[in-house]
């Protein structure tokens, strides 16, 4: 993408931020919730997150990873492992880390 | 207080590095972290940045990712909703998660009263320069930090951690494995369209789940 395209994409995301977040401050009239629309607003960020976290995990250059010497994987099982004992997500992000650096500069994973 | 402090000086800081280990140059990094001002979309619309997707595909997936913003709105209306457009719009923009959620442990009255706007902004001018501080801070870090260390899959583990803290039922566990599974299985599609299928597809399996659970 361009220099200019990304400034351009980076304005249309800012413009998704005022959007997403006053999306019922818009109208002067308060606009009804039905409830079908609650269920789908809980689910779709959700799957919009794990739709972009599932390739960078398990793929690379477009194929999926067929060796298991890849720190990438290793790392997010550790992050998994700590969210669901711990609840905090500092800490998913450094024990993450703290799995991949090791295998990645000390093992060339 | 000084838990979730910590964890927003982190996530900024998480957000700055992976801003600029994803190619974004300084002043784009910069302009991302004060213009969109959305730590989750932030890092979600790099991967999609990275790979050249439409900007359509960009904006909608950024769109879905901000869809708790969408449920709080509806939250600051009851209390700001007296004001007029643009000040509505200009609050709601500033309204992170973070003000989000102390300001209804304040004020869990869902009315207007006094002293209210002041609370917000208050808290508006803690969260934002801490925010951007650490966002700062990050990128400038990235900076200096080889590309080989790989550093930016830490925004990658911000965002599973981020999932997993919105997995608040267990039937979402199905649409976490669908999400993932088209996501991968459609990843040769032009144009980052795997990001809609799976939203669709997790969409949809979401629904039925929660038909069923109500025919029931």
């Amino acid at each position: 993408m361009s220099e200019l395209m990304t400034w351009i994409s980076l304005f249309g995301l800012a413009g998704i931020t005022v959007l997403t977040r006053g999306f019922f401050m818009i109208g002067d009239q308060p606009l009804p919730i039905p409830d079908w629309l609650r269920e789908l607003l809980k689910v779709a960020p959700l799957a919009a997150l794990v739709a972009v976290v599932a390739p960078e995990v398990f793929m690379t250059q477009g194929h999926v990873i067929t060796t298991w010497q890849d720190a990438r994987w290793p790392a997010a099982l550790a992050a998994t492992a700590y969210y669901f004992w711990r609840r905090g997500i500092l800490g998913t992000i450094l024990v993450g880390m703290a799995v991949m650096l090791p295998l990645k500069l000390g093992l060339g994973w | 207080m000084a838990s979730p402090s910590l964890g927003l000086a982190a996530w900024g800081l998480v957000a700055g590095v992976t801003m600029v280990k994803a190619g974004l140059s300084l002043p784009l990094a910069m302009g991302m972290s004060l213009l969109v001002f959305a730590g989750s979309a932030q890092l979600a619309a790099l991967p999609l940045i990275a790979a050249g997707a439409p900007l359509w595909v960009l904006l909608a997936t950024a769109f879905c990712v901000n869809l708790r913003f969408v449920i709080f709105s509806a939250q600051w209306r009851h209390y700001f909703g007296h004001l007029p457009r643009v000040r509505r719009l200009v609050t709601t923009y500033f309204a992170a998660d973070l003000n989000f959620a102390y300001f209804v442990k304040r004020y869990p009255d869902a009315a207007p009263a006094p002293g209210q706007l002041r609370y917000f902004w208050g808290g508006v001018a803690v969260n934002w320069p801490t925010w951007q501080a650490c966002s700062f801070a990050g990128i400038l870090l990235a900076d200096r930090i080889p590309p080989q260390w790989g550093i930016g899959f830490a925004g990658v583990l911000a965002l599973l951690g981020i999932s997993y803290s919105l997995l608040g039922e267990k039937m979402l566990w199905w649409v976490v494995l669908t999400a993932g599974a088209v996501s991968i299985a459609t990843y040769s599609l032009p144009l980052k369209l795997n990001i809609l299928c799976a939203i669709v597809a997790a969409g949809a399996v979401g629904w039925w789940l929660d038909a069923r659970k109500g025919a029931k």
